[in-house]
C-alpha cells in the first residue's frame, strides 16, 4: 500500500504476524512443529494452534501469487497437466506453484503438509482441491470436516450436532495422533475469548463506514484488514492488539473527517457510496481499486470480508461452548448461507451504510460466490430501488481481467449514479 | 410382452416429456398423492415413495427447450443445466410438483435451491445435504436426520407418516429396479449390441418420470427381449463413459459415440438410478438407516462424494476391467465443476496405468457433434490399430480398491 499506509503502526503490526508466520514456515523442522494446510472459510485457526501446528492457507498463496504477477505462469503450468481453463483458478494457481517448487510469497520453499484439513464449508471446490493435494502428498493426513450448508436459513441443533461429533471423534483425535499433543480445551476456550474480541473489534471497524466520509474503503481495504483473522491469528493476543490499533486509527481519521486511504494517498471526495458482492479481481488489484478511488466511490460494505466469518449479525465465538461454537463459526460463513439469506444481508449493509449502489464482481472462477448472482441483484433492485453495476472478472487468472472493459462499465454506471442523485436534488 | 421397439419408443417418449405427463396423471388418480421433484445426481426415492408420493427426476431441458429466462439467471461461465431447469420452472412445467430436492453435487445446485426458494417456487425446497463423513454414527445419523426433513414436508402436505413396512417395501421395491438395471448392463458387457446405448438411455431416464412398479415391468421385459439372441454384432471397441452425471448429453451425441465406433458398456448418465450398489436391507426396523448404510457403504463413486480412503481413479478403472473395456471417454458438461475437477486425477492415474482415453465437453442444448464424433472415431481406431486384446487395464492390480466401501 502507499507510503502513507505503511506508516500506520496497524500495518507495522500486520506485517510482522505475517513474516513471523512464514519465518516459522520457514523452520517447522527446527521448531518442531507441524504443517496444517487449511481454507480461509470455516477455517479452524483456534484449534489448529491448540495443536501447535502452523497453518497454510493456498487461497492465500494463490491470491499472493496472483498480486506479484506468478499466478498467471502458474496457471498455464497446471492447464498443461489436464487442468481444465473453465475452473476456479485458486486451485490451478496453488497445483501450478507446488509443481515449480512451491515457493512462496517470501521467496523460500512452504513445507509440505502434515495435515490437510479440508473444512468443507461454502464451497464444493475445496473438497476437489483438497483430493487433487493428497495425491500430490500420499503422506499427509486428509482431515475432513463437513459443514451443513445453511439451506433453511437456519443453524439446526442436528447440524451442530453433527459438526461436534466429527471433531470429536474425528478431527480432534486425527490431530492428536499427528501432532503428538493431548487436545486441552483450556487452551482452546482462552483462545476462542481471544478470538471474541477480535471479532467485536473488527465489527465495529467494518461499523465505522456509517460515518461520512467513510474512513475507510471496507472492500479494497477490508480485504487487508480481515487478513490477521483468516490466515490464522484468530485466537491470538496479537489480533485483538492489531484490531484495537486499528480501531483507534480508524478513530482518529474519523475525528479529522478524513476518507479512506488508498494506494495513492488519502481519498479526497467521497462522491459515491456502494456495495460489493463478489471476491476482488488480484491480478490488477491495484488498478481494479483505482478505477474506484478515481471516480469518488467508496466501498462502504462488501460481501467478501465476510468470507472467513460473518460477524455484524452479532454471532461470535463462545469459550463456554468451544465445539458448538466453532461449528456453528463454519456454518456462519457467507458462503455458506443461503441465497436469500445473502440478499438480506446485503440489503442491511446497503440500508445501514447508506449505499447509493450496489455492484456484483462475478468470479468466473467461483460458482460457490457467482451461481446465482444474477438473481440477487434484481432482489436487491426491486426491494431497495438501488441502482445496481454488474462486472466481470477473475480472481488470479489475468486472462480474464479486462480493464477497458471493466473501466467503461464502471464509468457508465457512475454516471448513472450521478443523474440519479441530481434528480433525487432536483426533486428534493 | 411388448415388441421391444415399441417399448423403446414409449420410453423414449416418457423420458423427454417435459411437461412430466404421466407424473401429473398419477398424481390426479388418488387424493393425497405428491410429486417431488429431484435434481441429479442421487435421492432415495424410496422415502417419497413410502409416503404416498414419487420423486420425479428433472435433468434439464437438454436441446428440446429454448432459454429465454433461464440466461437471466446465470453468466455465460456457468453450466447450461441450471438455466433450463430455471426455464422448466418459469414456464410452469413444473406447477403440479409439490416439492424440489437439490441434492449436494455442487455449488450451482446449491444455490439453484436458493434461487428456487426466492421465487417460492413449490411447496417446499430442499437442499439435501449427503454426508461427507462416512461413519453410520456421525454420517449415517446425520443423513437419516435430512431424511427425516424430507419426510416432514411431505407429511405436511398429505399427512402421510410412512411406516417400516412401508418403507421395506419401497426399498425393496427400488432394489429390483437396480437388480434389472444392473442386468441390462451386465448383459450389454458381453452383448452391446443387442440394446444400443441411446435405448438404454430411453429406458433409465423414463424410470425417473414414472412410478417405479412401471418401471420394474418395463425393465423386466426389456431383460426378457435382450437374453434372446438378438441384434448383429459390429466391429467397435468397447468403452466406458464417465463424467456426464449431472447435465445430460443431447441424445444425439449419445447416439454419436456408439456410431463412431465404441460400444458404451457402462456410464455414468444416469448415475442416480444406479447409484447404490447391490441392495438395501428391506428386512430391518429402522428403513432409514438402512437407506443410510447404503449410502455410506455401497455407493458407486461419485465426483460429489469425498473420496480420499477409496480413491475414485481406482474404481473407475475397476470397471474398466470388470467390463472389458478398451478406454474411458470423460464427457464433461462444460464448466461443470466437479467433473472437470477430477479430470486431471482420472487422467494422471490412467496415463501411469495405461489406460486409454480422451476427454471433451459439452452442453446440453448443443446438438452439432461432428467434431466429437470425428475424436471418438479417431479413439477407435487407434485402439482397434493398436492392439487386438482389449483389456487395457491388465496390467494393474486393482485388488486394494474394494467398490463399495468408502
Ligand atoms: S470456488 Fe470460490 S470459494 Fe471455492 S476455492 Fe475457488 S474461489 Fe474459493
Ligand atoms: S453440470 Fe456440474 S456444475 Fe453444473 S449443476 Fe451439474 S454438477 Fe453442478
Amino acid at each position: 500500500m502507499s507510503q502513507e499506509a505503511i506508516k500506520e503502526k496497524s500495518m507495522i503490526l500486520q506485517k510482522e504476524m505475517i513474516e513471523g508466520l512464514f519465518n516459522d514456515l520457514d523452520h517447522t523442522k527446527e521448531l518442531g512443529k507441524k504443517v496444517c494446510y487449511t481454507f480461509v472459510p470455516g477455517n479452524l485457526s483456534e484449534l489448529i494452534r491448540t495443536f501447535d501446528m502452523l497453518p497454510v492457507y493456498p487461497e492465500i498463496n494463490a491470491l499472493q501469487s496472483a498480486m506479484r504477477k506468478k499466478s498467471g505462469g502458474y496457471i498455464k503450468e497446471a492447464e498443461k497437466n489436464a487442468h481444465s481453463e473453465d475452473v476456479c483458478t485458486y486451485v490451478k494457481c496453488d497445483v501450478g506453484m507446488m509443481m515449480k517448487g512451491n515457493i512462496g510469497p517470501t521467496g523460500t520453499k512452504i513445507p509440505e503438509p502434515d495435515v490437510l484439513l479440508l473444512s468443507y464449508t461454502g464451497c464444493f471446490t475445496f473438497m476437489k482441491w483438497f483430493e487433487t493435494l493428497k495425491r500430490e502428498y500420499p503422506n499427509a493426513k486428509v482431515i475432513m470436516v463437513h459443514t451443513p450448508y445453511q439451506e433453511n436459513a437456519k443453524m439446526t441443533p442436528s447440524m451442530v450436532e453433527y459438526m461436534v461429533k466429527q471433531f470429536k471423534e474425528e478431527v480432534i483425535p486425527q490431530m492428536e495422533e499427528v501432532t503428538g499433543i493431548k487436545y486441552d480445551e483450556a487452551k482452546l476456550k482462552r483462545m476462542l475469548a481471544l478470538s471474541k474480541e477480535a471479532e467485536d473489534w473488527i465489527t465495529k471497524i467494518f461499523d465505522t463506514t456509517k460515518h461520512r466520509p467513510s474512513p475507510i474503503d471496507a472492500y479494497f481495504a477490508g480485504v487487508y484488514y480481515i487478513g490477521p483473522i483468516n490466515i490464522g491469528f484468530r485466537g491470538t493476543e496479537q489480533a485483538v492488539e492489531y484490531y484495537k490499533e486499528l480501531y483507534s486509527e480508524i478513530q482518529e481519521r474519523i475525528r479529522l473527517g478524513l476518507g479512506p486511504i488508498t494506494p495513492e494517498g488519502e481519498m479526497k471526495e467521497e462522491k459515491y457510496r456502494l456495495v460489493v458482492e463478489g471476491p476482488p479481481n488480484w491480478t490488477s488489484f491495484r488498478e481494479f481499486w483505482k478505477i474506484f478511488y478515481d471516480m469518488g466511490a467508496v466501498i462502504v460494505a462488501s460481501s467478501y470480508t465476510k468470507v472467513g466469518g460473518v460477524y455484524d449479525m452479532g454471532w461470535r465465538h463462545d469459550p463456554e461452548r468451544p465445539l458448538e461454537s466453532l461449528a456453528e463459526y463454519c456454518m456462519n460463513c457467507y458462503t455458506n448461507l443461503n441465497i436469500p439469506q445473502r440478499i438480506d444481508l446485503l440489503s442491511k449493509c446497503i440500508t445501514e451504510y447508506e449505499a447509493d449502489g450496489y455492484i456484483t464482481n462475478s468470479i468466473k472462477s467461483c460458482n460457490s460466490f457467482s451461481a446465482g448472482q444474477l438473481g440477487m441483484m434484481r432482489e436487491i433492485e426491486d426491494r431497495l430501488e438501488v441502482p445496481v453495476g454488474f462486472i466481470e472478472s477473475d480472481l488470479v487468472d489475468p486472462r480474464y481481467f479486462s480493464y477497458s472493459n471493466i473501466k467503461n462499465r464502471l464509468e457508465s454506471y457512475f454516471q448513472m449514479l450521478e443523474q440519479r442523485k441530481m434528480m433525487e436534488k432536483e426533486t428534493m | 410382452m411388448k415388441d421391444l421397439k415399441q417399448i423403446i419408443n414409449e420410453c423414449k417418449d416418457l423420458a423427454f416429456d417435459l411437461n412430466f405427463t404421466r407424473a401429473k396423471k398419477w398424481k390426479e388418480e388418488k387424493p393425497g398423492r405428491v410429486l417431488v421433484g429431484y435434481m441429479p445426481i442421487y435421492f432415495p426415492r424410496e422415502i417419497i415413495h413410502a409416503a404416498g408420493g414419487m420423486a420425479v427426476g428433472v435433468f434439464g431441458g437438454g436441446d428440446r427447450k429454448q432459454i429465454i429466462k433461464g440466461d437471466a439467471y446465470y453468466q455465460s461461465y456457468i453450466c447450461h443445466i441450471p438455466r433450463s431447469i430455471m426455464e422448466l420452472a418459469l414456464d410452469k412445467h413444473m406447477d403440479h410438483f409439490d416439492g424440489f430436492i437439490f441434492p449436494s453435487i455442487c455449488d450451482v445446485i446449491r444455490n439453484l435451491s436458493g434461487i428456487f426458494k426466492q421465487h417460492k417456487i413449490g411447496k417446499f425446497v430442499k437442499y439435501m445435504d449427503f454426508p461427507q463423513n462416512f461413519l453410520p454414527q456421525i454420517g449415517g445419523v446425520f443423513y437419516q436426520q435430512e431424511m427425516e426433513h424430507v419426510l416432514e414436508y411431505i407429511k405436511e402436505i398429505n399427512g402421510k407418516v410412512p411406516t417400516t413396512d412401508e418403507l421395506n417395501h419401497s426399498i425393496a421395491l427400488y432394489n429390483k429396479n437396480r437388480q434389472l438395471i444392473s442386468e441390462i448392463y451386465a448383459i450389454r458387457q458381453d452383448f452391446p449390441w443387442r440394446l444400443t446405448i441411446e435405448e438404454v438411455y430411453y429406458i433409465l431416464r423414463a424410470g425417473t418420470v414414472i412410478p417405479v412398479e412401471e418401471h420394474n415391468e418395463i425393465l423386466e421385459q426389456v431383460v426378457a427381449h435382450i437374453r434372446q439372441n438378438i441384434g448383429v454384432p459390429q466391429d467397435k471397441i468397447k468403452v466406458v463413459i464417465s463424467g456426464a452425471f449431472c447435465e445430460q448429453p443431447a441424445i444425439g451425441l449419445i447416439k454419436a459415440v456408439e456410431e463412431a465406433g465404441c460400444y458404451v458398456v457402462d456410464d455414468d448418465y444416469m448415475l442416480g438410478s444406479r447409484m447404490i450398489l447391490g441392495d438395501i436391507d428391506t428386512t430391518t426396523t429402522k428403513p432409514l438407516e438402512a437407506i443410510s448404510n447404503s449410502y455410506i457403504k455401497q455407493s458407486q463413486y461419485s465426483s460429489s462424494i469425498y473420496d480420499v480412503n477409496n480413491p475414485k481413479e481406482y474404481r473407475l478403472a475397476k470397471i474398466v476391467k470388470e467390463r472389458g473395456a478398451n478406454g474411458v471417454i470423460f464427457a464433461s458438461a462444460s464448466f461443470c465443476d466437479p467433473s472437470l475437477l477430477d479430470a486431471p486425477i482420472f487422467q494422471n492415474a490412467f496415463n501411469k496405468l495405461g489406460i486409454r482415453y480422451i476427454a471433451f465437453q459439452y452442453s446440453e442444448n448443443i446438438n452439432q457433434f461432428k467434431v466429437i464424433k470425428e475424436q471418438v472415431g479417431a479413439f477407435s481406431d487407434s485402439i482397434k490399430l493398436w492392439e487386438d486384446e482389449p483389456a487395457a487395464v491388465s496390467n494393474i492390480n486393482l485388488t486394494a480398491t474394494d467398490s463399495c466401501k468408502h
